[in-house]
C-alpha cells in the first residue's frame, strides 16, 4: 500500500476485506498522521492504545472472513459522544475528569459495526459556536490557507475538530452533531461531506446535550459515499430516545450514483442574502445548472420566513440550553470551586469557573427568555414560528423533491476575527438553522474555491426521512464539480 | 353566592376558612417514572439509582407506561376528565437532591384535569368537592444534613420516583373538611391499587392552602404549608393558619403570600421562605419528551379493570343493604372491611350484620390493634353467630359471650357447637321462665308493690329472671311473662 490516508473510507473497506492492508496498519497510519498534526489542535484525547486494541480486534474477525460493515475503518469522535472509560469534555472545563461509565448510542453502533476509535475530537465549547474558538481545549486550526497567506485559519464550528481532521487526512472519517449548522457550516469550511440527518434518525442517548430538540448526530467525510456508509451505522431506532424515530434505516450507499433526471429541485430566493460575497452566488448557480445539465428540473421557490430563523434559533436553543446545562453544578462530576461558602456559593463558582464566555452568554438569554413575564413574547412566540417554518417546508416540498442553498455565507475567517461579535459569529448559521428548526435532513457538499482558494460547499435540503434522495442529489453534484483539490500539508 | 357553609369567629366577626389542598401520592410502581430503576422503600442509600437519575450528561427521560396507567386510574377514580393528549415540562431550579437541575413535571397540560368526588364528614353530612387537576411528575432526592457536621449528603433512591400530584379546588371550608378529602383521596388511591398511601414511608403527603375572609368577600392572601405527612397535621395546620391569619387581619395587619413548613412538635408553622424569595421556575416542554398521547380505547380498557369505588360501594350499601350512611362509609373506607361485611351480610339482616362487624368486631380489633385480615373471627363464623340470635337460638346477650369466646381464642369450633357445648340455648318454655318469675314474684313482696308505681322497675325483675337463667331465657318471653303477671299494662 502506498499511502492508506489517501484511501477514502469506502475504499479502505473494501482493501481491508481484501486483506490488502490491515487495521491495524490502517491504524498505525492514522496515529502516525494524528501525531504529526498537533499544530491543527484537532483532538483533544488520542486513544492510541484502545486504538490498536480495537485494530487487533478488527483483524482478528476479518482474517476469519467476518466483520461488519465499518471493520477495521479508524474514525474520530467528536468530544460530545461519551465514550466509556475515555475522558468526555464537551469542549468544556466544567467537565474536566468526566469519565463516562457508558457509551453513546451512535459510538455503540460504530463500534458493533468494527470500527476503530482513533480519539475524542476538539469542538466548541458545548457544541455552542461557528469557530472552534469556544474549547476550553482551544481553536482547531483549519488545514486550508488562504494561497500564499499563513494566517491561521477557522475550521468552523462546532464540529470543527471533526471537520479538520477528516480535511487533513488524520481519520478515514468522523462524527459530528449539528444543532444550528455544526456539520455542515465547518463541511463547508473544509471541504469535506457533512450530513444532518432528519432529527429523530440518530440517537441521542449519550450526546451531551446542547438544545435537545435541536441537536442531530451525523457525519463528516471525504465523500458522499463515505458519508452514506458512516450514515448507516449510524443511524437507527433506540428506545431509550424517546425522539427517536422507530423507521427503518435504509441502505444509503445504494442511492450512490442513481440517476436524479426528473428530480425537482427548489431554489429558495430568500437565502440571497445582501453583501454575500459574489463567489457564493456564482457558485450557487454554478451548481443549479449542474442540477440542471443532470437532468433536474429547477424550480424557483419562495421560503419568506427565513429571515426569521435565525432569531428563533437564538431564542429556542439557549433556552434549552439553560436548562440542559443546568446538571453541570459541580455536585456529582466534573469541575468544582475549590472555594465557597455554602451550596448557593459552591454552584456560582464551580459555573463561574467551568463554562467559558459563550457558553455563559447563552444560558443567560436561555434563561431570561424563559422567565415569568417575557416566555410568552420570546419562548413561545419562537415556538409558533418554528412551527410555522416547518409548515413552509411541508408545503415547499409539496413542490420539489430537494432545495439547493449554499452552505455558509462564507468561506473560512481568520481565527479571531468573528470572535469579538458574537451576532457576526451567529450569522455563520444562517442558511443552516432552518434544517434544525424544521427536523429536516440537510447537507454539504464541496463545490468549489474562492478566489483565495479556499472551499465552499452547497447545501441540499430534503424532505423528512427522504435522506436517499439527498444523497443521490450530493453524489451528482459532487460528480459534476469535481472537486479534487486537498490543502497543503503545511503541518506535517 | 352559595352560604358559607362553615364559620370561624374572630374577636370583630365571622370569618371563613378557604383551604384547598395539593396530595402528593407516590405511584405504586415497581420502577421510576422516567427510568428502569427500582422505586421500591428500603433500600441502602443512593442503591436504586440509574444514570438518568444521577442526570448523567447525556442520558435521556423515557416514560413508564405502567405509571401513565396508574394516573389514568386514578383519574377515573376521582371522576375527573382523562386528557388524551398531555405533555411533560421542566421546572428549573438547583438544588443538591434534584441532579438534573430541574424536575420533570406536567404544568400547562396535566394528564387528567377536572373531577369531582364526596367528602363525608364526621356529622354525616356529606360533600362535593372538586379536582382541579391530576398531573405527573417526579419526585427529588433527599439531602440528609445531620450525619456530619460540615457537609451535607445526598440520597437519590427517590430521585425519579413517579408522583400524583392531585389537586383540589379551594372549596374545603374547615380544618375538619380538609382532614376527611385528604383521608377520602387516600382511601379513593388504595382501593384503586395506584398508591399504598403510606405516609410514614413518604408516599402521600400535602401541601395545604390556607386563607381566610369575611363571608361574602374575595378569597384572601394564601400561605401554602409544604409537605404535611399526616392526616392529623393537615388538621392542625389549617385549624393553627386559621386562626394565626385571623389574628393578625383582625389586628390591622396583612397575610404575606408565603411558603410555610408545620412543626409537629410545637404544633406550628413558620416561614420557609417569603414571595421575593420565590422561584421563578421557568417551566417549559421538556423538549426531551415527544408530548403524552393515547387513544380512549386504551382509558376504556382501564375504567373497565377498575374495582367498584368506595362512592359506589357507600351508596350500594346503603340501598341494598339499608345502612345509615356512616355506618356505609366506615365499612366502604376499606377495601378489605368492606369484602368481610359483605361476606357477613350477604344473606342476612343488612343492618344486624354491619352492627356486629362495625360495632363488636371492629371494636374488638381496635381494641387488640389487629387489622381485619387478622381477624380471630371468620365472616362465616360471624354470619353463622348471627343466625343463631336471628332464629333465636341465642339472645343477642348471649350472642356477645359467644363473641368473646371465639374472639379470645377461647373456643375455636361452630357457634352452634360452643352454644350446645357450654348449654347456652336460649329458653323458650314459657312453663319453664314461669316458674321461675313466679318463684322471684313470691321472694319479692316490696318491689312487687313498687313495680306497680312505677312501672320502669321492671327491669330489676328481668335481670332476676336472666340471672336466675344464666342469661338463656328469651328475653321477649321474659318481659311478656313479667307484665302479665305483674298486672303491668
Amino acid at each position: 500500500m502506498t499511502d492508506i490516508s489517501n484511501l477514502t473510507l469506502a475504499k479502505l473497506r473494501d482493501a481491508l476485506k481484501a486483506k490488502k492492508v490491515s487495521a491495524s496498519e490502517a491504524t498505525d497510519a492514522y496515529l502516525g498522521r494524528l501525531e504529526a498534526a498537533k499544530e491543527l489542535n484537532a483532538v483533544i484525547t488520542l486513544t492510541a492504545d484502545k486504538a490498536r486494541g480495537m485494530a487487533k480486534a478488527s483483524d482478528a474477525r476479518l482474517a476469519k472472513g467476518e466483520g461488519g460493515a465499518l471493520e477495521g475503518i479508524p474514525l474520530g469522535i467528536k468530544d460530545l459522544f461519551c465514550t466509556e472509560g475515555v475522558l468526555t469534555t464537551a469542549g468544556s472545563h466544567i467537565l474536566d475528569g468526566f469519565t463516562p461509565r457508558y457509551e453513546s448510542t451512535v459510538s455503540s453502533n460504530l463500534w458493533r459495526d468494527g470500527a476503530v476509535m482513533l480519539g475524542k475530537l476538539n469542538m466548541d465549547e458545548f457544541a455552542m459556536g461557528s469557530s472552534n474558538e469556544t474549547s476550553f481545549y482551544g481553536p482547531v486550526v483549519n488545514p486550508w490557507r488562504r494561497a500564499g497567506d499563513p494566517t491561521p485559519l477557522t475550521p468552523g464550528g462546532s464540529s470543527g475538530g471533526s471537520a479538520a481532521s477528516v480535511a487533513a487526512h488524520l481519520c478515514a472519517a468522523a462524527t459530528a452533531t449539528d444543532t444550528g449548522g455544526s456539520i455542515r457550516q465547518p463541511a463547508s469550511l473544509t471541504a469535506t461531506v457533512g450530513v444532518k440527518p432528519t432529527y429523530g434518525r440518530c440517537s441521542r442517548w449519550g450526546v451531551v446535550a446542547f438544545a435537545s430538540s435541536l441537536d442531530q448526530a451525523g457525519p463528516i467525510a471525504r465523500d458522499t459515499r463515505d458519508a452514506a456508509i458512516m450514515l448507516k451505522s449510524m443511524a437507527g431506532h433506540d428506545p431509550k430516545d424517546s425522539t427517536s424515530i422507530d423507521c427503518p434505516v435504509p441502505d444509503y450507499e445504494a442511492a450512490i450514483g442513481q440517476s436524479v433526471k426528473g428530480l425537482k429541485i427548489g431554489v429558495p430566493k430568500e437565502y440571497r442574502l445582501d453583501g454575500m460575497p459574489a463567489e457564493i452566488e456564482t457558485l450557487w448557480q454554478q451548481g443549479i445548472d449542474w442540477m440542471k445539465d443532470a437532468g433536474c428540473e429547477i424550480i424557483d421557490i419562495s421560503l419568506p420566513l427565513t429571515k426569521y430563523a435565525l432569531p428563533v434559533y437564538y431564542i429556542v436553543a439557549p433556552a434549552e440550553a439553560s436548562s440542559n446545562l443546568a446538571r453541570y453544578d459541580g455536585v456529582k462530576f466534573g469541575h468544582r470551586a475549590k472555594t465557597f461558602d455554602d451550596i448557593t456559593s459552591m454552584y456560582e463558582n464551580s459555573r463561574a469557573e467551568g463554562f467559558g464566555d459563550e457558553v455563559k452568554r447563552r444560558v443567560l438569554i436561555g434563561t431570561y427568555v424563559l422567565s415569568a413575564g417575557y416566555y410568552d413574547a420570546y419562548y413561545l412566540r419562537a415556538q409558533k414560528v418554528r412551527k410555522k417554518i416547518f409548515d413552509e417546508f411541508t408545503e415547499a416540498y409539496k413542490k420539489v423533491d430537494l432545495i439547493l442553498t449554499p452552505s455558509a455565507p462564507s468561506a473560512a475567517f481568520g481565527l479571531g476575527e468573528k470572535a469579538d461579535d458574537p451576532v457576526q459569529m451567529y450569522l455563520n448559521d444562517v442558511f443552516t438553522v432552518t434544517a434544525n428548526l424544521a427536523g429536516i435532513p440537510g447537507a454539504s457538499v464541496p463545490a468549489g474555491l474562492d478566489a483565495q482558494g479556499l472551499p465552499l460547499g452547497l447545501q441540499l435540503l430534503a424532505r423528512p426521512f427522504d435522506e436517499e434522495t439527498m444523497f443521490k442529489g450530493m453524489y451528482a453534484m459532487e460528480q459534476a464539480a469535481g472537486f479534487s483539490a486537498r490543502p497543503d500539508e503545511w503541518w506535517a | 353566592m352559595t352560604e358559607p357553609r362553615k364559620l370561624l369567629q374572630g374577636s370583630t366577626g365571622d370569618w371563613e376558612v378557604v383551604v384547598g389542598l395539593e396530595v402528593h401520592a407516590q405511584v405504586s410502581s415497581t420502577s421510576k417514572l422516567f427510568s428502569g430503576a427500582s422505586a421500591e422503600y428500603g433500600a441502602g442509600p443512593n442503591e436504586n439509582v440509574s444514570l438518568v437519575d444521577a442526570a448523567m450528561p447525556g442520558m435521556l427521560p423515557v416514560i413508564n407506561k405502567y405509571c401513565v396507567e396508574q394516573a389514568i386510574r386514578t383519574g377515573l377514580g376521582l371522576n375527573a376528565k382523562i386528557n388524551l393528549w398531555s405533555r411533560f415540562d421542566r421546572k428549573n431550579y438547583f438544588y443538591p437532591d434534584l441532579p438534573q437541575g430541574y424536575q420533570i413535571s406536567q404544568f400547562k397540560d396535566p394528564i387528567v384535569g377536572e373531577g369531582e368526588i364526596e367528602v363525608e364528614l364526621d356529622g354525616g353530612e356529606t360533600i362535593n368537592v372538586g379536582i382541579e387537576r391530576l398531573h405527573l411528575e417526579q419526585d427529588a432526592g433527599k439531602s440528609i444534613h445531620d450525619l456530619a457536621p460540615n457537609a451535607s449528603y445526598v440520597d437519590l433512591n427517590r430521585s425519579g420516583v413517579a408522583l400524583m400530584e392531585i389537586v383540589s379546588k379551594p372549596e374545603l371550608r374547615s380544618a375538619e373538611e380538609g382532614a376527611a378529602y385528604f383521608s377520602k383521596i387516600r382511601t379513593i388511591v388504595r382501593y384503586l391499587g395506584t398508591c399504598d398511601g403510606n405516609m410514614e414511608e413518604g408516599s402521600m403527603r400535602a401541601d395545604v392552602n390556607v386563607s381566610v375572609r369575611r363571608p361574602g368577600e374575595p378569597l384572601g392572601t394564601r400561605t401554602e404549608t409544604k409537605n404535611v405527612n399526616s392526616i392529623r397535621f393537615t388538621k392542625q395546620v389549617i385549624d393553627f393558619e386559621a386562626r394565626r391569619q385571623i389574628e393578625v387581619l383582625e389586628a390591622g395587619g396583612t397575610i404575606d403570600q408565603e411558603t410555610l413548613l408545620f412543626d409537629p412538635k410545637t404544633g406550628e408553622t413558620r416561614t420557609m421562605r417569603s414571595k421575593e424569595d420565590a422561584h421563578d421556575y421557568r417551566y417549559f416542554p421538556d423538549p426531551d419528551l415527544l408530548p403524552l398521547e393515547f387513544d380512549q380505547a386504551w382509558v376504556d380498557e382501564i375504567r373497565a379493570s377498575l374495582p367498584e369505588l368506595p362512592d359506589a360501594k357507600k351508596h350500594r350499601f346503603m340501598d341494598e343493604y339499608g345502612l345509615s350512611p356512616y355506618d356505609a362509609l366506615v365499612l366502604a373506607a376499606d377495601q378489605q372491611k368492606a369484602a368481610f361485611f359483605e361476606n357477613v351480610a350477604k344473606t342476612r339482616d343488612g343492618k344486624l350484620a354491619a352492627n356486629w362487624v362495625t360495632g363488636d368486631l371492629f371494636g374488638a380489633l381496635n381494641k387488640d390493634g389487629l387489622d381485619i385480615a387478622d381477624s380471630p373471627i371468620s365472616a362465616k363464623k360471624l354470619g353463622q353467630l348471627i343466625d343463631l340470635i336471628t332464629d333465636k337460638t341465642i339472645s343477642g346477650k348471649i350472642a356477645k359471650d359467644v363473641f368473646a369466646l371465639m374472639f379470645d381464642g377461647e373456643e375455636t369450633g361452630d357457634p352452634a357447637e360452643i352454644v350446645e357445648k357450654r348449654g347456652l340455648k336460649q329458653v323458650t318454655d314459657t312453663g319453664a321462665i314461669e316458674k321461675v318469675v313466679d318463684d322471684i314474684i313470691a321472694a319479692n313482696p316490696k318491689q312487687v308493690e313498687q313495680v306497680k308505681e312505677k312501672p320502669k322497675t321492671m327491669g330489676w325483675f328481668v335481670g332476676q329472671v336472666m340471672k336466675e337463667m344464666q342469661g338463656k331465657a328469651n328475653p321477649q318471653a321474659v318481659n311478656e311473662i313479667l307484665k302479665k303477671k305483674l298486672g303491668i299494662e
